[in-house]
């Protein structure tokens, strides 16, 4: 199945090249449908109900009178197509059904034609549509290439933001039994085995210490991974591609020796090895809700007094802007410190303070960029100033590498286009989607590499990561390009006896 | 005439009001359960304020996003509130001096909402992307508010009207006594789409107008790690929690 398509050429980022418009291209790049097991594992429906259409329309009132966001937007658009050229998947796909609001519109047409009253009165004119099979399968389609990465959203005059539209599109789907496979079989593993991996406790325990291991042949010094160590300082929630693949094991073992240096004392917890929250990609306030309960449960037990996120961008968005809203408050943690804090918060803070020292000719050679995350550039933040999730990373990279250049301006920051294998949508049957959604970034990634001699790009979050080791080689890149954050850190960072 | 018009304005004004109402207290009543500022985003409420501010005013976003139609749009925009603040003197005894003062850029600012709404116009017919997101609706909004703005315009520049008649109606009208409405067929055309234009406009996305202050994107603050953010039904959920 995979690769019966071309991999796009990458055009002039300062040319801002944009596609014609190829109706249907994406049509048949379709995600799986969840299968039974993995709907019911959730609570949903099996399989597509009979009566599919009229549940989905009474989730939709349930859903417009429980978001404001929804039903303000639903209302609002006035079709100015600010949004239009903004998205990666229309940009490097050229399906219009890929621009934001013909995405929205898949949804507003139905929207239009059950609660609206020109959309009864006069459907062909609002452009309102009946629920067909036909319609649900076109929301299926386009609802599952959308990375919810709000790119859209900072372009629209009003804030439409289509993540809002295609979590509530997603959530109908899995309340009608049309769930897709790749998210909810994840949030399963996470609720019977406590990570998006599926990887039990056992295995992550000799994984840690196959790290430490490792580690300590490198370094000499003996840096720990704790794992459920009730009483310690900080808990350590980090997604599980940090204990399973490269280069994120290598960002772990750099917030190992930050904590190392730090003297802070730290551990990870079983029950909650898992930064990631997929309840967020489909929509679902009771499964966000469900997932980010054992970061606290296990915070009370561990009795710990500070939480920190690892390098992930959308359980960064959960963690800093939901967390306390969903599990919160947080009153039995140290007050002194945000609940949670990010990894990069903190260790930018040691840099500060000069409590850990870095010697950049760990990681000679390097010419690095920065891969700003959606989730973490557009819905959250670092630090204690607007901006600072801009700020922090870069500050972190500039301390540990002897050259570091921005890509183009229109590509970073709270402009950043998504790495094209967020939101639910790194899945093997969605290589396509992938490999064309990355082509923004990747024309701005070919800018340096060609004129400022760029050798890796950073990122901080493990979808990004991921995504991206898969999809550079198809452009002919090395995904070894690809680093954590911390990684750099770990290549710098001066252990051994700090008095 | 006279008689339907009154009862035409009647209705219009009616279904307008009501009708926002009714919406603007749906916005403002719908939960926010989840903090979703795009972010940077102000860390303070009157920061937030003064983002929507900043978006209603200037359209910052839309800045960003797109300079021609930007300048489309505050065209539109800006003659349009020019023109509307030129007619308050329909409504008011004695006007009141702002909106004196607007009085002598009724032409201008009515040539720039027409100039702008035919920008907007012809994009929507030559740009490929923005053809194909174009429902009839949007065509006919386009079309309804050129009729007024034109007709509006004859009146000014070609078949003049009797002013003081229609000051006379509407005050008239608005203490629900009737006064005759001059016979004028251009004046009748103005009224009418006007009517048209205030019956659609909460069923419309004219409501993009209220809607602005309501987008939680942009009028929410910044500051989820500082205070918890509960809707009342995510509260509900709570019972029986750690
Ligand atoms: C709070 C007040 C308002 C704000 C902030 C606002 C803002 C905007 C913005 C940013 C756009 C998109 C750009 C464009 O297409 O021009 C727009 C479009 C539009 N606005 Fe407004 N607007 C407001 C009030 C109104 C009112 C009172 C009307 C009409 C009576 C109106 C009619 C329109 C129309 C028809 C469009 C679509 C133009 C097109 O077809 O491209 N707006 N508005
Ligand atoms: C009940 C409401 C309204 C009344 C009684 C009314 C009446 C009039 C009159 C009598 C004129 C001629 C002015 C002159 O000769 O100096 C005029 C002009 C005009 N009207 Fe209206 N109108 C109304 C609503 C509107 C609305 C809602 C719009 C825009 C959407 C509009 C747009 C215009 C324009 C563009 C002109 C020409 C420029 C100007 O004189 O300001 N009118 N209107």
């Amino acid at each position: 199945m995979a690769d019966k398509f071309e991999t796009p050429v990458l055009g002039d980022v300062e040319e801002r090249p944009m596609p014609a418009l190829a109706c249907g291209a994406m049509a048949q790049s379709r995600s799986y449908v969840a299968a039974p097991a993995h709907q019911e594992a959730l609570g949903f429906p099996k399989e597509l109900v009979p009566d599919w259409q009229e549940k989905a329309i009474a989730k939709m009132g349930d859903l417009l009178s429980r978001y404001r966001s929804l039903r303000v937007y639903m209302d609002i658009c006035v079709k100015c197509g600010a949004c239009t050229d903004k998205c990666h998947y229309f940009l490097g796909t050229g399906d219009p059904k890929n621009m934001p609001v013909a995405r929205q519109d898949l949804f507003r047409s139905v929207y239009r034609r059950y609660f609206t009253l020109a959309g009864k009165i006069a459907p062909k004119l609002v452009g309102a549509k009946e629920f067909t099979k036909e319609l649900l399968d076109e929301w299926f389609n386009y609802f599952h290439q959308c990375s919810q990465c709000r790119r859209c959203s900072v372009f629209c005059p009003y804030g439409i933001d289509t993540a809002e539209i295609s979590m509530a599109a997603r959530e109908i789907m899995d309340s009608i039994g049309y769930g897709q496979k790749y998210c909810n079989e994840i949030i399963g593993k996470v609720h019977k085995i406590g990570n998006n991996l599926g990887l039990p406790a056992p295995a992550l325990e000799d994984t840690l210490a196959g790290l430490e291991e490792d580690m300590e042949a490198d370094s000499g010094v003996a840096v720990k991974m704790p794992l459920d160590v009730h009483g310690a300082e900080v808990l350590l929630i980090t997604p599980s591609a940090d204990f399973f693949a490269e280069p994120h094991v290598l960002g772990l073992m750099g917030y190992a020796k930050v904590f190392h240096a730090s003297g802070v004392s730290w551990t990870l917890s079983t029950k909650a090895s898992e930064a990631g929250n997929f309840g967020m990609f489909i929509g679902n306030y009771e499964q966000m809700r469900k997932i980010a309960m054992r970061i606290r449960e296990a915070a009370i037990e561990l009795g710990v007094k500070r939480i920190v996120f690892g390098e992930c961008g959308h359980a960064w968005r959960v963690a800093y802007s939901f967390l306390n809203t969903l599990v919160g408050p947080w009153d039995f943690l140290d007050p002194r410190y945000p609940v949670p804090q990010h990894i990069v918060e903190f260790t930018t803070d040691l840099i500060r303070r000069k409590g850990i020292k870095l010697d950049k000719s760990g990681n000679d050679g390097m010419v690095l960029t920065f891969h700003d995350s959606c989730n973490i550039a557009r819905a959250s933040r670092m630090g204690d100033f607007p901006g600072g999730q801009f700020v922090l990373p870069r500050e972190i990279i500039k301390a540990t590498v002897p050259k570091f250049v921005d890509m183009n301006r229109d590509t970073i920051l709270e402009k950043t286009f998504c790495c094209g294998g967020g939101g639910g949508l790194l899945t093997d049957e969605l290589m396509e989607v992938r490999v064309k959604g990355a082509k923004p970034r990747l024309e701005a990634l070919k800018q340096v590499v060609e004129q400022e001699g760029v050798t890796h790009m950073a990122t901080i979050c493990a979808i990004c990561k991921a995504q991206f080791t898969k999809v550079l080689p198809y452009y002919g890149y090395d995904r070894e390009m690809i680093v954590s954050v911390h990684q750099l850190v770990s290549n710098t960072i001066i252990l051994g006896d700090n008095d | 005439m006279t008689t339907v018009f009154a009862i035409l304005f009647a209705v219009a004004t009616t279904v307008l009001v009501v009708g926002l109402v009714a919406k603007i207290i749906q916005f403002a009543r719908t939960p926010a359960p989840l903090k979703i500022p795009t972010t940077p985003a102000p860390l303070t409420k009157s920061g937030a304020a003064f983002r929507v501010a900043r978006e209603v005013v200037v359209f910052e976003s839309l800045f960003k996003s797109n300079k021609p139609l930007w300048i489309f749009a505050v065209l539109f925009h800006l003659g349009l509130f020019v023109v509307l603040a030129r007619h308050v003197r329909y409504f008011q005894e004695h006007v009141w001096l702002p909106f004196q003062l607007v009085q002598p850029f009724g032409l201008y600012a009515g040539l720039m909402m027409m100039g702008g709404l035919a920008l907007l116009a012809l994009r929507r017919a030559v740009v490929p992307r923005i053809a194909y997101i174009t429902s009839p609706s949007d065509w006919l909004m386009l079309f309804l508010l050129m009729g007024i703005g034109a007709s509006g315009l004859a009146m000014k520049l070609i078949a003049h009207t009797d002013i003081i008649g229609v000051k006379a109606f509407f005050i008239g009208l608005m203490s629900f006594e009737i006064h005759p409405l001059p016979e004028d067929p251009v004046l009748a055309v103005h009224l009418g789409l006007v009517a048209l234009l205030m019956i659609v406009f909460p069923f419309s996305k004219l409501l993009h107008a209220p809607g602005i202050f309501f987008s939680p994107t942009r009028n929410q603050n910044d500051d989820p790690r500082e205070r918890r953010h509960l809707s009342n039904w995510a509260a509900k959920l709570e019972a029986g929690r750690n």
